[in-house]
């Protein structure tokens, strides 16, 4: 009689190492499915989709890839709502930038737990490697990452399995530990070649990791958001946003987000019920959102918006230029405007 | 066989394919549906998640900011 066939879920975020721990694992005959968590902050998705200038060369979703490559289903999963505590109250901290790597992989793991036991799987895989990466993927945090995440001993870390305790899945027999690995380290070398042994090509390698957190500019935007506003909490919105122009908080009330090109400027516009906005007429120009924190702007604070957004337009060395301002309601005016001279910027300005 | 169809305009990738997904998950193998999306990234990204999941695009296009995608549900 078969031997029924194990089923296992393996965390794909699109990079490397997660499409080699779930091959390594399709080798020893189990059944892979992969799940693919969408928080809001994945560099996977969108930002290319803003930016005209990258229409040329279509986007891959990296996560869609790896599936395919691998020949495996992917259900995307959308956490966005209960990520958000992750990101405001992790409980070991942030990593270098907003990063709460930690309570990211824990949560990420317990979400997969639970999916195995509504779906009748037997266990998880992740592309964890020790010490690749400086806060969650060390040895004396991969054993919190099982514990907090209720995954225990069905958390299996194909890549550098054999430097820890085995887990039930190799207790049980269902895989060889000796056709797992023992991956160590910062060094991409062992990835690379089992890539290439298994015949992949053309793999994303993302620089920092998989998301925007560990930017140092996006998290500083992050930071500016919760200090103006007087509190840790965000929507999706004010996430996406915080992705796209230029970010100028020239008052502690209000920031302008200036579109940086024409497909800046169509993303933005579609926010133009949520904030006010102000585009130059007199000459070509950038579309700019106004995002105030009590929702009240000033005609002097509007005054300097549309000064400040005049510099960035075509308009920038005339004497006056016409900027209209409309707000939420979508009542409009005509305000005229010397544009801001670059020396009166203040550099503290740019978010 | 039934038609249906999904707004997801306004949303950015992959949320148009968590749409496509959940949607399809209630419906039955030979159903389509009809997603609108207006992020050019759904172009690459809904059939990519069909080619995997076994479901198949019929049709697709992309005209004024709009991108419209068919898809047939495929067998469990
Ligand atoms: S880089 Fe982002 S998605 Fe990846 S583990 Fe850290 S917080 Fe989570």
């Amino acid at each position: 009689m078969a031997t029924t066939q194990r089923k296992a879920v393996a965390l794909i975020s699109g990079g490397l190492d997660s499409l080699l721990a779930a091959k390594a694992v399709m080798e020893q005959g189990v059944h892979v499915e992969g799940i693919n968590f969408y928080t809001g902050f994945c560099v996977e998705g969108h930002t290319h989709a803003i930016r005209k200038k990258d229409k040329a060369k279509p986007k891959r979703n990296n996560a869609l890839w790896v599936a395919e490559q691998l020949g495996i289903k992917l259900h995307i999963v959308d956490i966005i709502e209960e990520y958000k505590d992750v990101v405001i109250n992790p409980s070991h901290g942030y990593g270098q930038h907003m990063n709460p790597c930690l309570d990211c992989k824990g949560f990420m793991v317990k979400k997969a737990h639970e999916w195995i036991q509504e779906n009748n799987f037997d266990f998880i895989i992740t592309g964890e490697v020790i010490g690749q990466r400086p806060m969650s993927q060390r040895k004396d945090t991969m054993p919190v990452i099982a514990r907090e995440s209720g995954a225990g001993d069905l958390l299996v870390r194909p890549l550098c399995a054999q430097h820890l305790p085995a887990t039930l899945p190799e207790q049980e027999g269902w895989l060889d530990r000796e056709q797992m690995f023992d991956f160590s380290g910062r060094t991409r070398k062992p990835q690379m070649a089992l890539a290439e042994s298994y015949g992949f090509e053309d793999y994303a390698q993302p620089a920092g990791g998989c998301c925007f957190l560990t930017d140092e500019k996006y998290s500083k935007k992050i930071s500016d958001l919760w200090e103006s506003r007087g509190v840790r909490d965000y929507e999706l919105d004010d996430i996406m946003l915080l992705k796209v122009g230029r970010h100028i908080r020239p008052k502690k009330h209000f920031k302008i987000i200036i579109g940086r090109e024409e497909g800046e400027n169509n993303f933005l516009s579609g926010y133009r019920k949520m904030f006010a906005s102000l585009k130059t007429t007199s000459h070509a120009g950038p579309l700019a959102l106004l995002d105030s924190v009590n929702g009240e702007l000033s005609d002097e604070d509007i005054q300097l918006a549309a000064q400040i957004t005049a510099r960035y337009s075509q308009g920038r060395t005339a004497d006056k230029v016409e900027v209209e301002f409309t707000n939420k309601q979508g009542v409009s005016k005509l305000i005229e405007v010397t544009p801001m001279a670059p020396s009166k910027l203040d550099e503290a300005w740019h978010v | 066989m039934s038609h249906y169809t999904l707004d997801a305009k306004r949303l950015m990738c992959p949320m148009p394919v968590i749409r496509t997904q959940d949607k399809v998950a209630e419906l039955k193998t030979g159903d389509t549906l009809e997603v609108t999306c207006t992020d050019p990234g759904a172009l690459n990204d809904i059939p990519a998640w069909c080619r995997i999941n076994g479901h198949v695009v019929i049709s697709s296009s992309e005209e004024k900011g709009e991108v419209i995608i068919t898809v047939k549900v495929g067998e469990a």
